[in-house]
């Protein structure tokens, strides 16, 4: 009789402890799986920008603008291929105030430079016949035309069950005021990372009502004739503003996206934590389970030793046993894990690239529940081989 | 007659190895579970402190954060001279018309950046903010190039100790003393004089909330209308309570809803280790179990007696993990407040009703968990057991 063919009779003799205890060792690898899935995403949205664009905002922070007028000046620093800008806006959907989604003002020059990322999947015919500027995608044509047009996000537009030429009101709050935009193009995001969930309008439209006319930008995106030269660009750039009224900061849009995701402070920190205690906790789960089978089974291990079976054997026999039922449960959770997280089409609504939790981290979680299983046989596995045969024979249940 | 509940006690202390197992189990998910309630409470506790009840806190219809108010400063002239202002002590209203804008700064320790609120303020924010304390340094002069700044934000941001120079626009701003706030979202602020402040950061024209000492804070609601009504202002008035709880609301809320489904999983598993230690502990007494059937308990006394034992080992393990969790009590963390897109400083807040969600967890967790095997041992055949034996 091999000895796997022994660990599996031994795992069927109470077939009941065996699923309970792999059902545990599945839940916790499951929560493991996850808590990582979330913490992956958040990392990868740290990569999502790309490093050959530069984003110029103000100095003090974010909710300082710029003046529009930096933009020609921008322009003549050499290594910049051309400046685009945007403004976050911040409305509320004005029927349910906790109906969140993005929306920004954009130049019109913008949409163009993120055309690999984007397609345009549906879109009005233009009400009025309009030359669109070079560059742009023809099918924004309507959208180009139109003061208070928009372009909105594919999963945005269907959740919202909008149709085009629909108009959509959103109350400001930054902005004060109703503002109704017209839905003329919907967009589909090649890119996973981009969200998916926003609305574009016309900086234009904003700057004419909600500033009265003035040129006030939220950021610029610089496109670069050559990536490696974006560390001397932010340089000059910023030193051509250091002393004005509004200061710039640089970065390559990648760490721009990066500095969203390092305001949650110290909640990734806290999600890793709990995975450790999760480990932690079904690392007793797995041992009790196996010193109880052991516990059990003396005087049989007795009756083997008689028969010839070495200490060796024994001890190998009991490790093998928990290494087997955490294995299977393990495997099972953290697969489940990658079914269900990345099935359940989660993006807080489009702030994050959507959930994956990646092959690595199902490894890493079956890894576990095999060192796990391995860990929790230990002791089992010792006394049950060193015992001698008298002891383990005398020991009456 | 019920079976003695020391009966149940001494069997756990019996097997002593498998209990601790299992209530350690049972203890890291009570554990993790007041852990995060201890996270929402403290976030939330630090918003919803910052406000009082006798104060009212004017800001722009619509605006959902005091970065994204306005209030002109005609609108801040007629807020002032209000006769519902209460007077300080020295005679002048308690009103504070505050400037409030964010900075983006290096965090000390940790990589990346955040945005720190900085509030402009006028002279009375002192006694209108009475939990604002100052605890080394000195008050900043009016008039004068300097802040004082939050000792939690000091201690995480750079460049906010005393001595240490801020630069806004195109000046220079010099920290000189550090406040303490009760653990209110004020501990999370840079504080100067709005009379420096507005100009150097190009907001001279609006502030963005104007606070005020209510005379009569019961007659809020006729205040509200009044102020409200009024189509010179186009303001909202809250208490400043309900204010800052109203930007606690979204945070905490996700932080406690993600602190439960994480906890429910893990208790899933939790569960299905105290029912291998109750099964375990069933199979072993099964003599006995025939033993007390044959002295005449019912078997739902028999029942009743297991799932008792069931729930007091969970109850262990509840106790523990309130006091593993214990420790975490008053140890400060931080986050942005997605609600103010700005970052929060908060000590988490070990609560007795979170403590007691806990155990009631634990219980429910040991009464699911001993439900099957305590039914088990009640249904055992008499014959049979003896038979065997």
């Amino acid at each position: 009789m091999s000895l796997l063919s022994l660990v599996l009779v031994n795992l069927g003799r109470n077939k009941r402890r065996t699923i309970l205890t792999a059902l545990s060792v599945l839940v916790a690898l499951f929560l493991f799986c996850a808590l990582r899935g979330v913490l992956d995403t958040l990392e990868a949205s740290i990569r999502v920008g790309s490093e050959a664009r530069l984003v110029t905002r103000n100095a003090i922070s974010l909710i300082f603008p710029l003046p529009l007028s930096y933009q020609e000046r921008l322009l003549t620093v050499p290594g910049v291929r051309s400046v685009s800008y945007a403004n976050w806006f911040g409305g509320r959907d004005p029927v349910d105030q906790s109906n969140f989604y993005a929306q920004f003002a954009v130049a019109e020059n913008y949409l163009p430079i993120y055309a690999s990322d984007i397609e345009i999947v549906a879109f009005d015919r233009p009400q009025v016949a309009g030359a669109v500027p070079p560059g742009v995608d023809p099918k924004l044509a309507a959208f180009m035309n139109e003061r208070d047009a928009c372009v909105v996000g594919e999963r945005l537009f269907n959740r919202m069950k909008w149709k085009l030429g629909q108009t959509v009101p959103v109350s400001g709050t930054i902005f004060p005021g109703t503002w109704t935009f017209t839905v003329r193009a919907v967009y589909h995001a090649k890119n996973p990372a981009m969200n998916e969930e926003a609305m574009f309008f016309h900086w234009k439209y904003l700057s004419e009502k909600g500033m009265g006319g003035q040129g006030q930008v939220g950021w610029y995106v610089l496109e670069l004739s050559d990536p490696g030269q974006a560390g001397a660009v932010t340089r000059a750039v910023d030193a051509l503003y250091a002393n004005s009224a509004a200061a710039t900061h640089t970065e390559t849009e990648r760490a721009f996206q990066a500095g969203f995701v390092s305001m949650y402070g110290n909640v990734p920190f806290l999600i890793g934590v709990i995975g450790l205690a999760v480990v932690f906790a079904i690392l007793l789960v797995a041992a009790n389970t196996m010193m109880m089978a052991t516990r059990e089974r003396t005087a049989e291990f007795g009756v083997m030793k008689t028969l010839g079976f070495d200490d060796g054997t024994i001890f190998r026999l009991v490790l093998v046993e928990a290494a087997v039922i955490t294995f299977g449960g393990g495997a099972l959770g953290a697969l489940l894990a990658k079914l269900v997280i990345e099935g359940s089409d989660f993006n807080a609504m489009g702030l994050l690239p959507p959930m994956t939790v990646r092959w690595a981290t199902v490894l890493v979680g079956v890894a576990i529940a095999v060192v796990i299983g391995a860990a929790s046989g230990l002791v089992p596995a010792w006394q049950a081989s060193q015992r001698r045969i008298v002891d383990a024979l005398r020991r009456v249940e | 007659m019920p079976i003695p509940i020391s009966y149940n006690v001494r069997n756990v202390i019996q097997r002593p190895w498998s209990t601790l197992a299992t209530t350690i189990g049972i203890a890291l998910v009570v554990a993790i579970l007041i852990g995060a309630f201890a996270l929402a409470s403290g976030f939330q506790a630090a918003l919803v402190e910052t406000g009082s009840d006798s104060n009212a806190m004017v800001l722009r219809t619509g605006a959902d954060s005091e970065i994204s108010s306005g209030i002109s400063l005609d609108a801040a002239h007629i807020l002032n001279a209000l006769p519902d202002v209460a007077p300080g002590p020295d005679g002048r209203p308690l009103v504070s018309a505050d400037m409030v804008v964010l900075m983006n700064q290096p965090r000390l320790g940790q990589e990346g950046s955040s945005n720190v609120t900085v509030r402009g303020i006028d002279p009375p924010s002192l006694a209108l903010r009475p939990r604002v304390k100052l605890v080394a340094g000195r008050m900043f002069a009016p008039g004068s190039d300097e802040v004082i700044v939050a000792q939690r934000i000091a201690r995480r941001f750079a460049h906010c100790g005393i001595g240490d120079r801020l630069r806004f626009g195109q000046r220079d701003f010099t920290v000189v003393g550090q406040f303490t706030a009760g653990g209110s979202g004020f501990d999370s602020e840079v504080w100067g004089d709005n009379a420096v402040l507005m100009p150097a950061l190009n907001r001279e024209g609006a502030y963005q909330s104007v606070t005020f000492r209510m005379r009569d804070p019961s007659r809020f609601a006729e205040l509200k209308r009044r102020l409200e009504s009024d189509r010179r202002l186009g303001v909202e008035v809250r208490t400043e309570r309900a204010w800052y709880a109203g930007q606690s609301r979204l945070m905490s809320t996700v932080l406690r809803a993600g602190g439960i489904l994480i906890t429910l999983i893990m208790a899933v598993g939790a569960i299905f280790g105290a029912m291998n230690t109750m099964y375990a502990a069933v199979g072993q007494r099964t003599r006995e179990i025939a033993v007390l059937l044959t002295l005449g308990f019912t078997p739902g006394a028999v029942m009743l007696s297991f799932l008792f034992e069931s729930v007091f080992l969970a109850l262990i393990g509840g106790a523990l993990g309130c006091l593993i969790a214990l420790p975490i009590n008053g140890v400060t963390t931080s986050t942005t407040n997605w609600s103010s897109f700005s970052e929060i400083a908060f000590a988490f807040r070990v609560t007795p009703a979170g403590m007691i969600a806990g155990l009631i967890f634990a219980a429910i967790m040991g009464a699911f968990g001993g439900f099957l095997p305590a039914r088990q041992a009640a249904r055992q055949s008499l014959a049979m057991t003896l038979r065997a034996g």
